[in-house]
């Protein structure tokens, strides 16, 4: 079972490309799913409006699966919300 | 020179959602101007738009309305409907009945995507958004609704947008037509759209004060050529056409509705928003020259009659200039009256009901006339929609500016 985060992601890429959830696992790659450089941009704001954080364009040019995209939102939740001490 | 033909048209409007609606409501001078619904706000005094209402645009979308903003969204659904109308397939990918290179698009908007326009800049200045949606620029831009046809049915002729304020789809369907008469395309979608019903938009026509009082009927607060008149209306919609060459038409066997016969454009190099007496008939002096056409030998004018003071006295002059004696036997008609105005689509829509009054041989009236104004002193059809023999007719658009055009039609043979 994918962890919350995984499943978020997912759910936000299958609303906003009007994809069935079933069909995006995050090993799939964009170019499997079609998503191409301005659906992407898309899918960054979406998840930043959803978090509320911003992902810098050095790291939003370089996702380019959904694995890569978890990743990358998962650095920059653990930043911006440093964990108890 | 080539021989330019309408075979087909799509259109939205306060007045009809479709061909058939339009000319119905039309002709029994029934208006479809009605209390503002789109902006709640107790901070406009507007009471009154052309709304295109129950009717769901969305629904003709797919997820590429993601990209769409409503002015596209209108430009596109009447650029589809246009191509069935003219019974041509809805894509030329596959080259047939013409090459994708000798299809252009051409539409004139006067504000573009301001709805998207509006929404996004509120969220960054009005609630201290820190971002706006990526689609911003794409759904915005000017162009989008030649763009989004353009992909939308495989063209790739020459395809650009005018806007040039309320005369904007009048210049482009003008400039639709020189494309085709000099052989650079041999079919053009052309027309407008526009989508002006915002917030901001109507508070900055507010300022201008120029826009309709509504009185206790807001479907007869647009009241053009008459002496009680206050001033425009607010609309929204869209008209396309497919423009052929005649040649390439007949190859095929189109049915043809109506020779797009000449286009005259001028500027007043005047004053921003008073219109000029001289570039308003050199217009229509050209786009009759253009088509070989006697002012004698045209029956009928849609007037761009905006129902502003101004407007109305101003283009009876200069219809009076262009046209000499036989302005005395024109039908003129300003159905802006019941579709309103719709910025840089209104040349557009009314042009299509220019060919509809072509086609039905009827003239549609001047809705909410009461009081004949002595500087409006030809016929403008009151209330009443009129059966005659139109043999040809002009469609005006005079925009904010000076910036005019005039487009003449002539009846199939």
């Amino acid at each position: 079972m994918p962890d919350e985060l995984t499943q978020e992601v997912i759910a936000v890429i299958a609303r906003e490309q009007r994809l069935p959830v079933e069909s995006i696992s995050p090993e799939s790659s964009f170019e499997e799913l079609k998503i191409d450089s301005l659906d992407g941009v898309n899918i960054v704001f979406a998840l930043e409006e959803k978090y509320n954080l911003t992902i810098p364009d050095d790291v939003a040019r370089e996702m380019k699966s959904v694995r890569q995209v978890i990743d990358a939102l998962r650095k920059q939740l653990s930043a911006a919300s440093p964990s108890p001490a | 020179m080539n021989k330019v033909v309408i075979t087909g048209f799509g259109v939205l409007s306060a007045s009809g959602t479709d061909a058939v609606s339009l000319w119905n409501n039309l002709a029994a001078g029934r208006s479809g101007l009605k209390p503002l619904t789109r902006v709640q706000s107790d901070r406009l005094t507007t009471g009154v738009a052309g709304e295109i209402r129950d009717f769901d645009l969305a629904s003709h979308f797919g997820k590429e309305i993601d990209l769409l903003d409503r002015f596209a969204q209108m430009a596109v659904l009447c650029a589809r409907r246009a191509l069935t109308d003219a019974s041509l397939p809805l894509t030329f990918h596959g080259g047939a009945p013409y090459a994708p290179e000798r299809v252009g698009v051409l539409t004139g908007t006067g504000m573009g995507g301001i709805c998207t326009q509006d929404e996004g800049f509120r969220a960054i200045y009005g609630e201290n958004a820190n971002r706006v949606h990526p689609f911003l620029i794409p759904r915005s831009m000017y162009s989008a609704g030649t763009s989004q046809i353009g992909m939308a049915i495989g063209a790739r002729g020459p395809s650009f947008t005018v806007s040039t304020a309320c005369a904007s789809a009048t210049h482009a369907l003008g400039e639709a037509w020189g494309l085709i008469r000099s052989g650079a395309a041999d079919m053009v979608i052309a027309g407008g759209s526009d989508a002006p019903l915002t917030f901001g938009v109507i508070k900055a026509w507010e300022a201008m004060r120029v826009l309709a009082v509504a009185g206790a009927d807001a479907s007869q607060a647009c009241r053009p050529f008459s002496l009680d008149r206050t001033g425009l209306v607010l609309a929204e919609g869209a008209a396309m056409f497919v423009l052929e060459s005649e040649a390439t038409a007949r190859r095929r066997g189109a049915r043809v509705l109506a020779e797009l016969a000449g286009y005259g454009a001028t500027a007043d190099a005047g004053h921003i928003t008073q219109p000029s007496v001289d570039g308003a008939s050199e217009a229509m002096a050209i786009a009759l020259r253009a088509a070989g056409l006697a002012p004698g030998e045209v029956d009928y004018i849609n007037a761009h009659g905006t129902g502003t003071r101004l407007n109305d006295s101003t283009e009876i002059a200069a219809i009076r200039k262009a046209f000499g004696p036989a302005a005395e036997k024109l039908s003129i008609s300003s159905t802006k009256s019941m579709h309103g105005h719709a910025m840089g689509a209104s040349g557009a829509i009314e042009l299509a009901v220019t060919v509809l009054a072509l086609r039905h041989q009827v003239v549609p009236p001047t809705a909410n006339y009461s009081k004949p104004d002595p500087e409006c002193d030809l016929d403008v059809t009151p209330n009443q929609a009129r059966p005659r023999e139109i043999r040809a007719a002009l469609s005006n658009s005079f925009a904010f500016g000076g910036l005019n055009a005039v487009l003449a039609v002539r009846r199939e043979q």
